[in-house]
């Protein structure tokens, strides 16, 4: 369905509707790029607005991500910023719920801090567990995940800056800067068995004015797992950019998807419209 | 009763609920009369070949599953054990397809993960599936297109999405989350 706003578009939306149409009739047979929406959680309930109408309650995961799966999602995100002695509880009982109800994959993050954690997320029902500072403390944690569940399990969310024309990688929610680079720390979680790298430029991140499409490019082509791009994202025409400038598997956006700026199927119909592998 | 095979490859409780998604009580066992006797069983996982087969063997399941006679669903590894041999540890596996598991070469990411579409289509699994409908993969390991596929995939090679014969059916994808195409082949395996 047309969304209201896209009135004064009208004609261009006409145009790309009926290419839409002809697009799905012949759909690209391959790996598909992937769609992901994040949510952050804190004790148990979803944080910055959401402004959806039709969910009985917004501010619960279960029903967004219900939401999200419906809506066409390939996967989602669920960052824990929860900073409570109460956190693993309710993380855990969130988390069995989110599982028994949502039949697409989907990926845990937020202070994840040793094997007995991830082994908490996983045993729940999490297909993925996401690793960020903790990781860079202690690197070892990387393979003890994987070498119990499979790399599959393990994503490294690596935060980065533009620091003096160097990409810097950030901990503590990118409150703190280390020595790493993040192109020779993302060859790094390779090495020690990530499946998979979720790189988010802070440069970008809440600016709406596109993803970091050099860094995301020098990383996706320099590694042999799938990076996900993370931090921008305010227009459709910023995930075509991303996924045809660099070999990004997928594109991850929160706010946009919440505030429903950018209604996911219509996001990935676009796409289609511009010949990009999408399901 | 659905029957969900425990053994040690993980990724059990989530077809499990999936099962209880659609409406089917399963149990997770290795119990061999629970096993023989149960409506269906489901063979799946997520891990290593070898010391899966390992496993199996050392607890006479590997028996057990080609002695079954009820509809059989391998998953993922579930497939690969259920082919003759795989490259993953260099194993024999239970022989029930007569195809090879190899690994992909590295001509692109692998693990292949994420959706991908399904090709040529035939038998009851794929029953109101359409051709070039998307479902969710995750695996460094392919079974060989052979005369028991059912639904070929394409990543780097073409290979074997999915595996019939009699009463064994197997995929190498996860319809438990692969959204509602998923949840759509797993009826019609309900179904059965």
């Amino acid at each position: 369905m047309p969304s209201l706003c896209a009135l004064s578009l009208w004609d261009k939306g006409h145009k790309e509707d009926t290419k839409t149409h002809k697009d799905t009739q012949r759909k690209i047979v391959m790996l598909k790029k992937r769609i992901i929406p994040c949510l952050d959680i804190q004790n148990g309930r979803t944080v910055k607005g959401v402004n959806f109408v039709d969910i009985r309650d917004a501010g619960d995961p279960v029903e967004l991500a219900k939401k999200y799966a419906a809506e066409g999602a390939d996967e989602l995100v669920f960052l824990d910023i929860t900073a409570t002695e109460e956190k693993r509880k309710t993380l855990s009982e969130l988390v069995k719920k989110v599982a028994t109800e949502i039949n697409i994959p989907f990926t845990v993050g937020g202070g994840i801090n040793s094997l007995e954690d991830a082994e908490m997320v996983i045993k729940s029902g999490a297909d993925k567990v996401s690793l960020n500072s903790s990781a860079v403390k202690n690197p070892q944690l990387i393979s003890e995940i994987a070498k119990q569940y499979g790399s599959q399990c393990v994503v490294v969310a690596i935060d980065t800056k533009l620091v003096e024309n160097e990409w810097r990688v950030f901990v503590s929610g990118g409150k703190t800067p280390t020595d790493l680079l993040a192109i020779d720390w993302a060859k790094k979680v390779v090495e020690l068995g990530a499946g998979e790298i979720l790189l988010t430029s802070m440069n970008n991140d809440g600016t709406k004015a596109g993803f970091a499409i050099e860094i995301t490019k020098q990383i996706s082509e320099a590694v042999s797992i799938p990076v996900i791009a993370s931090g921008g994202a305010g227009s459709k025409e910023h995930f075509k950019d991303v996924f045809q400038k660099t070999k990004a598997s997928g594109g991850l956006a929160a706010s946009i998807f919440h505030y429903n700026e950018i209604p996911i199927q219509e996001l990935k119909n676009y796409l289609k419209t511009q010949n990009i592998p999408i399901r | 009763m659905i029957a969900i095979l425990k053994y040690n490859a993980g990724n059990i409780a989530s077809v499990q609920n999936a099962l209880t998604r659609l409406g089917f009580e399963s149990v997770v066992t290795d119990d061999v009369d629970i096993l023989r006797n149960a409506e269906k069983v489901i063979f799946p996982g997520v891990g290593e070949a070898s010391s899966a087969m390992k496993y199996l063997k050392e607890r006479n399941l590997d028996e057990v599953i080609r002695s079954l006679k009820q509809p059989v669903l391998g998953i993922c590894l579930g497939q690969q054990l259920m082919c003759a041999f795989s490259e993953e540890g260099n194993v024999n596996c239970l022989g029930i397809f007569k195809t090879i598991v190899k690994k992909f070469p590295p001509q692109d990411l692998v693990p292949q993960m994420g959706w991908n579409s399904l090709t040529k289509l035939s038998g009851p699994l794929f029953q109101g599936v359409n051709e070039s409908d998307d479902v969710y993969f995750v695996h460094s390991y392919y079974a060989e297109l052979c005369e028991y596929t059912v639904a070929t995939c394409n990543y780097i090679v073409p290979f074997s999405a999915a595996l019939q014969k009699d009463n064994f059916y197997a995929t190498q994808f996860h319809p438990e989350k692969s959204g509602s195409v998923g949840e759509k082949i797993l009826m019609n395996f309900l179904k059965l």
